[in-house]
């Protein structure tokens, strides 16, 4: 496998990151690895939109890997870290094959809408569920990777590592994918579809792996995040939390791999601080900052770094 | 017995979706827009009736009927203005874009209402009980009803039937349905376009502050109630067919009727059963009951 420039600074970058987290101090660790795992999930939404779909459910598959990931651990006694992702990614793809064959018929706001609905249905389940602790939610297990057991303090540095490496792997996989055929489809899908008919493909057939493929790369990052915060809760499912994906989705752009990454790590130390600062406001930021993307970079903070800025419309 | 409650309940919660419903498929009908922010009008509405109507009785200012009113219009009067400051201020700098762009403007918007509304009234809830308590309960074969869920009910009927009228039998209304059948050859037949947008939406905006402050007594208002409801008004709007004035209606029957179905037979199926309604209807008439079918343009 050769790899390419871009390429090799990804993989150069998360080397960097991960022997970064050995000096950096706790809670930045901690905050990284929710970053990145809510980067993965971003990078699901990212996936949908160079097809030209909005999603505003992306939040379920987020919700199914960080439950499945819980469950497995409280019910089946799993506590392997390879394991409990892996059951995490399968239920979630399981479920993205059923309902693809349904939301690959719709575009547009009807995707946005049928997407909302699917997720807030797990969420009306689970927050009526007794036995998984309703709106509570439950703890998740201590994890374990292939019979070691982290000690007490090593385990979040072990995570973060684990995540940086994932991620590494992750954007090269998807970078590569951009650039596939099938990639490449997507995005002449968003362009024009009826085209893409005629020069005799499916879209439907394309959107659906898309769709499968971006379930997979949430539900990963759903289930990171269930073993990084040791906490899951329905709110995963909650639109509000798909709202967010979309709003870092928009903040870093479709441009490149790395924007959704960028775009998470920048979101979550900004959150960090503004909550500390002004409590009140925050979603008020975040709303203008919303208003001020679409607005000025259409294509995101991205296109800050190909001087696209100016040039581009939404 | 217990169906007679399911139908009663039924009805009642379905009026409350459809106040809360019909400003959002107004707004969506003429201008394509799926108004998130929607929500938040409710709540600002909610907010404002609270606050004046608590301060109103609880001073014991004058008689009850005053108190009424004084809910309708400061709902109507909030309304305005917050409809005319986005719409003049935001919104006509946008129109023409995607229609899902527009989704995202609008969910912008419902994070900065959200906390303008802390910064205004700050994060402890409001109680406005007095109109509520004042109508007091009656009994409907052997049901104890409150006589203001009731009240609802025939202020839901009426806003409905006076929309409808509006929209069909009057020349304004005739006006707005060629714009929503085709908005550019209303414009070609000298039809101001951006005067019925301003207009829709500050009417929108003022069924969102109203069906806020009519629930205001009912519940406990707090930061956060917008946000709920949204989605379920989505779920109504979705099912009737986005933009259909008796589409809302329908949708808001059909989810009221199965909520309350699902809270007497089997309530852990109380959130299910209406996202579940909503993904049927979508899943099987994605334009929903009443929407009309789109060709697709090339």
């Amino acid at each position: 496998m050769r790899l390419s420039k871009t390429e090799l600074i990804l993989l150069g970058v998360a080397v960097l990151l991960a022997a970064g987290g050995v000096i950096a101090p706790q809670w930045l660790v901690f905050l990284l690895t929710m970053a990145l795992a809510k980067a993965m999930v971003v990078q699901g939404v990212v996936m949908q939109m160079r097809a030209g779909l909005v999603t505003f459910g992306q939040g379920l598959f987020f919700c199914v890997g960080g439950y499945a990931v819980g469950m497995s651990g409280h019910f089946l006694n799993i506590s392997d870290l390879v394991v409990l992702l892996l059951i995490g990614v399968g239920a979630a793809v399981l479920l993205a094959m059923v309902l693809g064959l349904l939301m690959t018929r719709y575009r547009e706001i009807f995707f946005a809408m049928l997407s909302l609905a699917f997720s807030m249905i797990l969420y009306g389940v689970l927050v009526k569920s007794s036995a998984l602790g309703s709106t509570d939610g439950f703890n998740v297990k201590a994890w374990t990777l292939f019979g070691w057991t982290p000690a007490a303090g090593q385990a979040p540095l072990a995570l973060f590592i684990i995540i940086v490496a994932c991620s590494g792997l992750l954007a090269v996989l998807l970078h590569r994918y951009s650039r596939s055929s099938a990639g490449m489809m997507c995005e002449a899908i968003r362009e024009n579809e009826v085209r893409v008919e005629y020069l005799g493909q499916s879209p439907r057939w394309v959107l659906y792996m898309n769709y499968v493929a971006a379930a997979a790369v949430s539900a990963l990052g759903g289930g990171f995040m269930a073993l990084s915060a040791g906490h899951i809760d329905p709110e995963m499912a909650y639109w509000i939390t798909s709202g967010e994906f979309v709003f870092i989705a928009l903040l870093g752009g479709t441009a490149h791999v790395a924007a959704p990454f960028i775009a998470a790590i920048l979101f979550a130390v900004v959150r960090t601080y503004a909550i500390e600062l002004v409590p009140h406001s925050w979603q008020m930021i975040l709303g203008f900052t919303l208003l001020a993307i679409i607005v000025f970079l259409p294509k995101g903070l991205w296109s800050l770094f190909t001087g696209q800025a100016r040039r581009a419309k939404a | 017995m217990s169906l007679f409650a399911v139908l009663i309940d039924g009805t009642i919660y379905a009026s409350w979706l459809f106040l809360v419903a019909a400003g959002l498929t107004v707004i969506y009908g003429v201008m394509r827009i799926l108004n998130m922010a929607h929500g938040s009008f409710y709540a600002i509405g909610a907010y404002t009736a609270a606050s004046l109507v608590g301060w109103y009785f609880n001073n014991g200012i004058g008689p009850v009927w005053v108190g009424y009113l004084m809910m309708l219009g400061c709902a109507l009067v909030a309304g305005l203005i917050v409809g005319l400051i986005i719409e003049r201020g935001l919104l006509r700098f946008m129109y023409g874009r995607d229609e899902v762009l527009m989704v995202i403007i609008t969910y912008a918007l419902l994070l900065i209402l959200e906390d303008t509304m802390k910064m205004i009234w700050g994060v402890n809830p409001y109680f406005a009980y007095q109109p509520y308590a004042e109508m007091g309960r009656s009994a409907l074969a052997g049901l104890k009803v409150s006589n203001y869920d009731l009240m609802l009910v025939g202020v839901s009927a009426v806003l409905g039937l006076g929309l409808w009228l509006w929209l069909e039998r009057t020349n304004q209304g005739k006006v707005l349905r060629a714009v929503i059948h085709d908005r550019e050859v209303a414009m070609a037949m000298g039809v101001n376009v951006r005067r019925m947008f301003t207009l829709v939406f500050v009417l929108g905006t003022m069924l969102g502050t109203l069906a806020g402050a009519l629930t205001a007594p009912a519940i406990s208002v707090v930061p956060g109630i917008g946000v709920e409801i949204i989605v379920l008004a989505f779920a109504v709007v979705v099912i009737g067919g986005m933009g259909s004035i008796e589409g809302a209606a329908v949708g808001a029957l059909l989810v009221g009727l199965s909520r309350a179905a699902a809270v007497h037979y089997a309530p852990e199926f109380e959130l299910f059963v209406i996202y579940g309604v909503m993904a049927l209807v979508l899943a099987v008439r994605p334009q929903g009951l009443f929407g009309r079918v789109l060709a697709r343009k090339i």
